[in-house]
This record gives structure tokens, C-alpha cells and sequence, in this order.
């Protein structure tokens, strides 16, 4: 073992530190070296900033689609004459609908409550003279209205095909010179409906994905240096609070432009989503963006100090309102008026309309600009609240 | 202070106080002074308010009350050139376990504005001096106990305080990095900075210039430890020669007028006595026949304890209601053979063998990491074994686990209790867990609260409760079913010495009923108590044999009459050697 001291000086005082803006940034440097060496180190930020993000934009590239398509139902023939027969083989023909053919609607009435069919079709018996005879003919369509988006998909697509057919038949027997259809023909703009929904669900969940990485994840590493104990450690160093919260934000707001980045990508190459905006607005709505997301997640984590009860705070106030609240999944017109009013605090309400433009309109920067001021407003907030809470103090 | 001429002061306290919340003062108005050139030991159990005095020191925390100065400026006003002139070193060390021991230092070095320069010297001295050369590119996180706590101390002294503060810098760490640490810290009081560790062993504050002795936030004594064991001069006795009956004959003597103080050594009884005009007369009518007196040098704990007013009395409750268990029965009670866990590819533990008959203390003594929990939870059929096997009450723990487990009673590291639940509730839990029936549930129930006086605390909740209540309660909950074995995992790490006396004697009186004890410790006083021990050190049990055995294994010459860690370092250096060689 040395005998001598560790620094071998022989003057009993270290000098006082220069306070200097040298050393104001080579703190700040090596906060940020720190932090991004952590980042590349650690398995869960990595899970958190891309894998779990490439989950969700798969998930809502392939797995979730607000149309049903091939749906199952059971279309029940109450009498086999021509006619209904054609009608059942209209049913089995469209591509919405994978069909079962039955003569008795009890035979489908269990399997409607087990949910192994959507819907049941029933042609009565009587079907063809009404057709031919008076008015619109009358089917039955028995649907399980504990499942409303199903349920109107199958009555909306049902009309449809009778509809089709109605006016098939009528071209048929007429010889070209359709007069009023004898059914309500109420067609929907349902085109290619999967392909719509998925072009404005992956940019919405872009908006998830830099809320994960700038909430959740930031909560989470400021909360496990409180709890492993390096936060106290470095408060009792000359680092200053403002620089402590500089040195997370400026690699997460890196970390969360790359995530960003990456999942455009994916969505543009793998999804062929269209892309009629510029990068410049891309970028710029997404920086403004994750200015309010890192300041909740600080602001969380300042007030925690407990990664645990920060994860479930980023969970509640940030991720569950970023999904819910913010027009991604639920329109927010349609929304309770006082829930309304709530989207209002919700940045990513900001965002998403933005990206969806960039996507799938275009720069529109009268909108940007405005939702940008209002992001980077309670953003501006929640900073304040932030380094209120942040102060150089254990307790 | 007269010899405040030789030293500064470089932190003065001036009726101190701290409070959170409603809880009773974390620090009552404590005064005293830290000089350069010293180790100051800030001594005292868990919840003294070590800790907050520290981080009231740093400037991390604002008294309520008091005057507290450090280096000359005051900490409310001016903590951050407190905090630019001194080097501090958190529980578990502040390391970033995800940077390597040069990144964390380079880390260290920026934030402390070690000008660039003189980095390549500052950090070739240090890594020398903590040791820490080969390891440079290493993860922290990857650092065995005593290396984080050395590149802690690294990280603190880079650029050389004038005040260096250590809270509880030993916790967690083998004897042989502790004594490395100290040797250390102690090179640094040459040059005239001012130490500041905090401890809970009071074997620590023996060694230290200058104690400031805390308990329950009040100051008990400040000045050299020596002062303090002064007051027991001449009053402390070792009873040896008491053929194998020590548990019954400290019972005794504690019980009696005169004795203040009484712990198990070995296979000899210690004792502390009231002031007397002739102890040793005292000491000889305690003893009775048949024992050997010796005057014995008096300690820390013996002064801290008569300090405190002298330990509980020997009798135990516990022990007086438990029924007795056939001694004849010769059959061994708790058996390992060849027990082996590994972890991937990495062995916790390796072959331990032993056998623990009806009525003993068996000790498993090893440092942080050794591998004695690992063997613990499989002898209690928490992890299964990799190879070997372990049996309680005769029962194979692999087939007949709920069985063994119901025979036996378990008391976690950290007591861990239901702490959202009330005392009442965590009790009549652990008896429906145990399946007691509703009449005996109730009885046991009563009968703990009774001996463990819990009955003011029944609502409160188990997190809420002082430490020593906590332990207590861990206990009730451990042998509300009358176990005839009893699991011990660290049972009175961080408690005051009060608590600790009461809690062996419990288990004393219940080992004398016929209850088997097995016992994880890294804390050598607690060593004293077990019949035997099997010294653990890397998943390995290097040494087996009762306490006296182990120290007359490394007595020699130089050392007649060596401590249980006298023992415990030399055995480990002797198996590094061994396997050196």
C-alpha cells in the first residue's frame, strides 16, 4: 500500500474551484458522456427507446386495424329457392365476410354468443316474393351488440351486399335500364379500409413512442440514481442543478429524435405510409414535442425519487393520456365536452394532428405553428415545476 | 477546547436538530467539533441519525435548528463551496455500475474540475493506492464490495479534500477490505484532512482518534473512545472454564444485582459489573465454583452499554414458555452434505457439509457475497440445490419441503415484514401461514405480544416501527408455531446493543429448551454465540470448528489471544495462500 496521500500535494487546501464557464461546460460534457455511455450500457434503455417502440409500430402496422376484415357470420337460408340462394352466394362472395350457410338461425344462436360468429344473416323463407312483389324486401340481421364496432360492421356491410346484389339483379332482369333500386342502396367510402386505418395509426403511434422514451424512460433513469445512490453523490460535487438537468435532457432529446427517426423509417419502408410533408417540419414538431414529455418525465422523477412509482406515474400521466386523450385511437370531437377540455393539457393532442399531416397531407405550417407554441408552452411550464422540485436538496 | 491549538475545527455543530415529519427528532440538538488530522468516528445503530448528520454536513440538508459550520462557511448559505472543498462518499459509494472504474473516475475528475494535466499523476496514485490498477476497464458494477467501496474512495479524493466523509464505508464489505480501508483512510489523517466515518459496529469506534456517539438522534458522548471505555475500567470479567454451560451461566449472572453487562465469548462468559469497592470479590461470588476469573479489557460496547443505563436480564420470556424438546434425540436436526449452487457458471456455493445436532447455535460466517445466504436459503428449501442435498428434522428438502418448513422458523435479512400491515395483522398472518388453529393462534398470538411488549404498537404499522420493535416482531413471527429449528439470516445487523443482548438471550433460553439454531452472520460478535461455525469465504467453507477452536487455529506469538476477526483474516489468508500455492 502507498504511503503517501493521493494526490501527494503538499498544500492542505484544494484550491477553490474556478467557477468558470470552462468548467460549467466540461461538467455539462461529461454529465452528457455519462449519460450516453449509460444509454448504450444499459439493456432496458435500449428495450425502452427502440424495441418497444418497433412492438408498437408493429402492432398497429399489422395487428390493429379499426376495420374488421373476413369477418365470420352465418347466413341462414329459411327456404332454398333460386333466388335466396343467389342472395347467400352474394354473401359468400364478398371479401368482408367468411360464411357459414345453415336453413335454421338456432343453429347459429349459440355460437353468436360464444363469439365464434360476428353476426347472423337470416333470408326468410317469404324473401323473393316481397323482393318481387312490393317495397324492399326485408332481411334480418342478428348481430352481438356487447361489440358496437363489430356489430355495425356487419349490419353496414350486410346492406351492402344486398344492396349490390339488389342492384346485380336489377341490371339483370331490367337488361340495363335500372330505374330506382328497389333497395336502399347505402353505400360506404370504405375502401380499402385496412390500408387507410393503418396510414394515420403508425404516425399517431410515432407520438407514443417519443412519449415512452421522453417520459417513461427519463423518469426511470433520473429516479435510479436517486435510488442507487449516485444522485446524492454527485449534489455533493460543484455540479449545479440547472447543469444535472441539462446533462439528462440533452441526451434523451437526442435519443428521442433517433427513436423517432428509426420509426419513421420503418413506417415510410415497411408500411409504405406516405410521406408528402418535409423532414424540417417533421423534425421541428417532434423537437417541440419532446420538450413537455422530458419535462414531465423530470418532473416525475424529482418528486419520486422511486423508479417504481415513477414508472407508474410516466404510465398514468403520460403514456394512457397519449393514447387516449389525445385523438390518436378516439376521435376527440366525439368525446364528453369536459373530456375535451382535459386533451387540452395533453402535448401529444398537439402533435399527432401535426404528423399525421406530414404524413399524409403535408407541411401545413398555419397548423404547426400554433400547436408548436402551445407544446413548447407547457413544456416551458414543466421545466419551472421541474427544477422547483430538483433543487440541491436530499429532503 | 484546549486542544483545538494543534487543529483546527473544520466542522463546528452548534445544538444541531432535525426533524421529519412527526416522527421524534432525526437529530436533537447535538454539538460537538471534527478536527483535521483525525478519523472521527460517528458511531451509533441504525436510525441514530448518522446518516443525516452527514448529509447535513454536505450541505445536501438544512437543519431545523442549530448552528452547523463546515471549513468555515455556513451550510445553509454557502453549501456550494462546501460542497467544492470536501469529498464524500454516499452508502454504497455513488458509483455508476454501468461505467468502468477509469470512466467513473474520469467522470469524478470533470465534475470536480481536476484540471486535465494532472490527471495522468492524480489517477496513477490513486489506482495505486486503492489498488484498483488491473482493473481499470472493469464495470463498477462488476466490483466486488470491498473494490466499489476503495474506487468510491478513489472517486472522493480526487481532488484532495480538506474534509473527507464516509457514511458507513464498511457496510457490506469482508474484514480484509475493511482493514485495507482503514489502513488507507488512516495514511490520509497524516496530511491533515479531517475523516468522518460512520459506523455501526462499535468494534470501529475503538480504533478511531475522536467519537461522537449517537443514539436515537441525541448525542451520548463526544471525545476519545478511550474516555468512554475508561468508565468500565477495572469492571469487566471473562468467566472461562464453565464446561460447555455458558448459555445457562450468563442467564444467571444477568439476572443477578452488580452485573451490568454479560455476552457469550466462546466457550466463556463476559461480564460487566457495577461499580463496587471489590469487583473482583463481585465476580468471584457471580461465578460461584468452578469457573476461572479474569479481569478482561474493557471495550467499546461494554462502556456504550453501561452508558446506556446496562443490558436486559437474562431470563427469557420466550424461552419460559416454550416447551421443552427431547435432548435425547441425537439424531442431527439440520444436515447439509455436499450442498452446491451454481449460478451459470458461477459456483455460490461449493460442497458444504455439516450437521447441526438438537440444542446448538450453528454459525455460517462469511462477508457480503461469500456465499452463506445462498446456502441458507437452500437448507430452508427456498433455492434448490444444483447437487447435494439438505435435511431439517429428518426431512429430505426436496420431497417433503413443506414438511421441513413447517418444523422450522424463518427470520429474513432486514426482518421482512409486511410493513403496510399492523403488528396485529403481520402476527395473524404468520399464524394462519403456520395453520395454527383458531384457539392456538389466538393463545400464541397474546403470549407474543406479551413477552415482546407489543401491545402499545398492535395498530401501528410494521414499517413505522423503531428497528429494535421491528426485530422483535420479525422474531414473533418466526416462532409463533414453536419451530424446533430456527433460521437466522442476519439477525441483528444495524440494531443497538440493547436489542441485540435481549434478542440472544431469547434465543439463548430457546437453544437450552432444545430448539437448533442455524445463524448467518458477517458481524464476529454474533459468531461468539454459536456452538459452531463454518467460516464461508468465495463458496467455499474453509473452516469449521467452534469459535475458540477457530481463534486457537491462527493464535501464535504475535497475536495469544486473537479476536473472532483476527480468525476470520488469517483463515482467509491462509486459503488464498493455499489455493495460491
Amino acid at each position: 500500500m502507498s504511503t503517501t496521500g493521493p494526490t501527494g500535494s503538499a498544500a492542505p487546501a484544494a484550491p477553490a474551484h474556478s467557477p468558470g464557464t470552462s468548467g460549467r461546460m466540461r461538467r455539462f460534457a461529461a454529465l452528457v458522456l455519462k449519460e450516453s455511455t449509460q444509454v448504450v450500457r444499459d439493456p432496458s434503455s435500449i428495450l425502452i427507446a427502440l424495441v418497444l417502440p418497433m412492438i408498437l409500430l408493429f402492432l398497429f402496422g399489422y395487428g390493429v386495424s379499426l376495420d374488421a376484415t373476413r369477418t365470420r357470420i352465418g347466413v341462414v337460408m329459411e327456404a332454398a329457392t333460386p333466388v335466396i340462394r343467389d342472395l347467400a352466394a352474394s354473401f359468400q362472395a364478398s371479401r368482408y365476410f367468411e360464411v357459414e350457410v345453415g336453413q335454421d338461425r338456432r343453429q347459429f344462436e349459440d355460437r353468436l354468443i360464444l363469439g365464434e360468429v360476428r353476426g347472423i344473416v337470416v333470408i326468410p323463407a317469404q324473401f323473393a316474393a316481397e323482393g318481387a312483389g312490393r317495397g324492399t324486401p326485408t332481411i334480418q340481421v342478428i348481430v352481438d351488440g356487447s361489440e358496437p364496432n363489430t356489430a355495425s360492421f356487419v349490419e353496414n356491410y350486410a346492406q351492402g351486399v344486398v344492396s349490390g346484389w339488389a342492384r346485380m339483379r336489377m341490371t339483370d332482369v331490367t337488361g340495363g335500364t335500372a330505374g330506382q333500386p328497389a333497395i336502399s342502396v347505402e353505400q360506404r367510402f370504405w375502401f380499402n379500409p385496412e390500408l387507410a386505418s393503418r396510414n394515420f395509426l403508425v404516425p399517431g403511434s410515432i407520438a407514443i413512442v417519443m412519449t415512452l422514451v421522453g417520459t417513461l424512460l427519463t423518469a426511470l433513469v433520473v429516479a435510479r440514481e436517486w435510488e442507487r445512490g449516485t444522485m446524492e453523490a454527485m449534489m455533493a460535487t460543484p455540479v449545479t442543478a440547472a447543469e444535472l438537468l441539462a446533462g439528462k435532457i440533452l441526451p434523451y432529446f437526442l435519443l428521442g429524435l433517433a427513436s423517432m427517426t428509426v420509426c419513421v423509417l420503418v413506417a415510410v419502408f415497411v408500411f409504405a405510409v406516405p410521406f408528402r410533408g418535409s423532414v424540417l417540419a417533421l423534425y421541428a414538431v417532434s423537437a417541440c414535442f419532446l420538450v413537455p414529455a422530458l419535462g414531465q418525465g423530470l418532473l416525475i422523477s424529482a418528486a419520486t425519487k422511486n423508479q417504481f412509482l415513477a414508472s407508474q406515474l410516466a404510465m398514468f400521466t403520460g403514456f394512457l393520456p397519449s393514447f387516449l386523450l389525445s385523438g390518436f385511437l378516439f376521435e376527440i370531437s366525439s368525446m364528453p365536452e369536459i373530456i375535451q377540455y382535459l386533451t387540452l393539457i395533453v402535448p401529444a393532442r398537439y402533435l399527432i394532428p401535426c404528423l399525421q399531416s406530414v404524413f399524409l397531407a403535408g407541411d401545413i405550417w398555419a397548423m404547426f405553428l400554433p400547436h408548436m407554441a402551445v407544446m413548447l408552452a407547457i413544456g416551458a411550464l414543466l421545466f419551472v415545476l421541474a427544477a422547483r422540485n430538483m433543487r440541491k436538496r436530499i429532503a | 477546547m484546549t486542544a483545538a491549538a494543534e487543529a483546527p475545527d473544520l466542522v463546528r455543530l452548534e445544538a444541531v436538530s432535525k426533524r421529519f415529519g412527526t416522527a421524534p427528532p432525526a437529530l436533537d440538538a447535538v454539538s460537538g467539533h471534527i478536527r483535521g488530522g483525525e478519523i472521527t468516528g460517528l458511531v451509533g445503530p441504525d436510525g441514530a441519525g448518522k446518516t443525516t448528520l452527514i448529509r447535513l454536513m454536505t450541505g445536501l440538508m438544512q437543519a431545523d435548528g442549530g448552528r452547523l459550520e463546515v471549513l468555515g462557511f455556513d451550510t445553509g448559505r454557502e453549501a456550494a463551496r462546501i460542497q467544492r472543498a470536501i469529498g464524500y462518499m454516499p452508502q454504497r459509494f455513488g458509483l455508476y455500475e454501468d461505467l468502468s472504474v477509469a470512466e467513473n473516475l474520469r467522470l469524478y475528475a470533470d465534475l470536480r474540475g481536476l484540471p486535465k494535466p494532472e490527471r495522468p499523476a492524480v489517477f496513477d496514485q490513486l489506482l495505486t493506492f486503492t489498488d484498483l490498477k488491473r482493473f481499470t476497464s472493469r464495470l463498477a458494477g462488476r466490483l466486488s464490495g470491498g473494490m466499489k467501496q476503495k474506487l468510491g474512495l478513489a472517486c472522493a479524493l480526487l481532488r484532495k479534500p480538506r474534509l473527507l466523509l464516509l457514511d458507513e464505508p464498511s457496510v457490506g464489505v469482508d474484514p480484509i477490505s475493511r482493514r485495507d480501508l482503514w489502513a488507507m483512510v488512516d495514511d490520509l489523517t497524516k496530511e491533515g484532512i479531517g475523516v468522518v466515518w460512520s459506523t455501526a459496529y462499535l468494534d470501529e469506534a475503538e480504533a478511531c482518534d475522536r467519537v461522537l456517539l449517537l443514539n436515537q438522534g441525541k448525542l451520548l458522548f463526544a471525545g476519545p473512545p478511550a474516555d468512554l471505555t475508561a468508565r468500565v475500567a477495572g469492571r469487566v470479567f471473562k468467566l472461562a472454564g464453565g464446561n460447555g454451560q455458558r448459555r445457562r451461566v450468563l442467564a444467571a449472572a444477568l439476572d443477578r444485582d452488580g452485573v451490568v453487562d454479560g455476552v457469550v465469548q466462546g466457550d466463556a462468559v463476559r461480564l460487566v459489573l457495577a461499580p463496587a469497592e471489590d469487583e473482583a470479590a463481585l465476580a468471584r461470588q457471580v461465578a460461584g465454583e468452578g469457573h476461572r476469573i479474569q479481569p478482561a479489557e474493557p471495550r467499546f460496547e461494554d462502556a456504550f452499554v453501561d452508558l446506556l443505563g446496562g443490558g436486559p436480564g437474562g431470563r427469557s420470556a420466550l424461552a419460559d414458555a416454550a416447551t421443552p424438546l427431547p435432548m435425547e434425540d441425537t439424531a442431527p436436526v439440520i444436515e447439509a452434505r455436499g450442498l452446491t449452487k451454481r449460478f451459470g457458471d458461477f459456483t455460490a456455493a461449493e460442497d458444504i457439509t455439516f450437521a447441526i445436532p438438537r440444542g446448538q447455535i450453528f454459525g455460517l460466517l462469511g462477508p457480503n457475497g461469500a456465499g452463506k445466504s445462498t446456502t441458507f436459503k437452500m437448507l430452508c428449501g427456498l433455492l434448490k440445490p444444483t447437487a447435494g442435498e439438505g435435511r431439517v428434522a429428518g426431512f429430505d428438502l426436496r420431497h417433503a419441503g413443506a414438511k421441513a418448513r413447517n418444523r422450522l422458523g424463518y427470520m429474513a435479512q432486514k426482518f421482512s415484514l409486511y410493513g403496510d400491515l399492523s403488528v396485529a395483522q403481520n402476527l395473524a398472518f404468520f399464524a394462519g401461514v403456520y395453520g395454527l388453529s383458531r384457539r392456538r393462534r389466538r393463545e400464541r398470538s397474546q403470549l407474543m405480544v406479551e413477552i415482546f411488549d407489543l401491545g402499545p404498537h398492535l395498530s401501528m404499522s410494521a414499517k413505522d416501527l423503531p428497528l429494535g420493535l421491528k426485530q422483535r416482531l420479525a422474531l414473533a413471527c418466526a416462532v409463533l408455531h414453536e419451530p424446533e429449528a430456527l433460521f437466522l439470516d442476519e439477525p441483528t445487523s444495524g440494531v443497538d446493543p440493547i436489542t441485540r443482548r435481549e434478542f440472544w438471550s431469547h434465543i439463548n433460553g430457546l437453544v437450552e429448551k432444545g430448539v437448533t439454531v442455524l445463524v448467518t452472520t458477517h458481524f464476529m460478535d454474533e459468531a461468539e454465540y454459536c456452538d459452531r461455525i463454518s467460516l464461508i469465504y468465495r463458496g467455499h467453507s474453509i473452516a469449521l470448528g467452534s469459535p475458540d477452536e477457530l481463534k486457537a487455529q491462527v493464535a501464535g506469538p504475535a497475536a495469544p489471544d486473537p479476536t473472532m476477526e483476527d480468525a476470520f483474516v488469517a483463515l482467509v489468508r491462509r486459503s488464498e495462500a493455499a489455493v495460491a500455492a
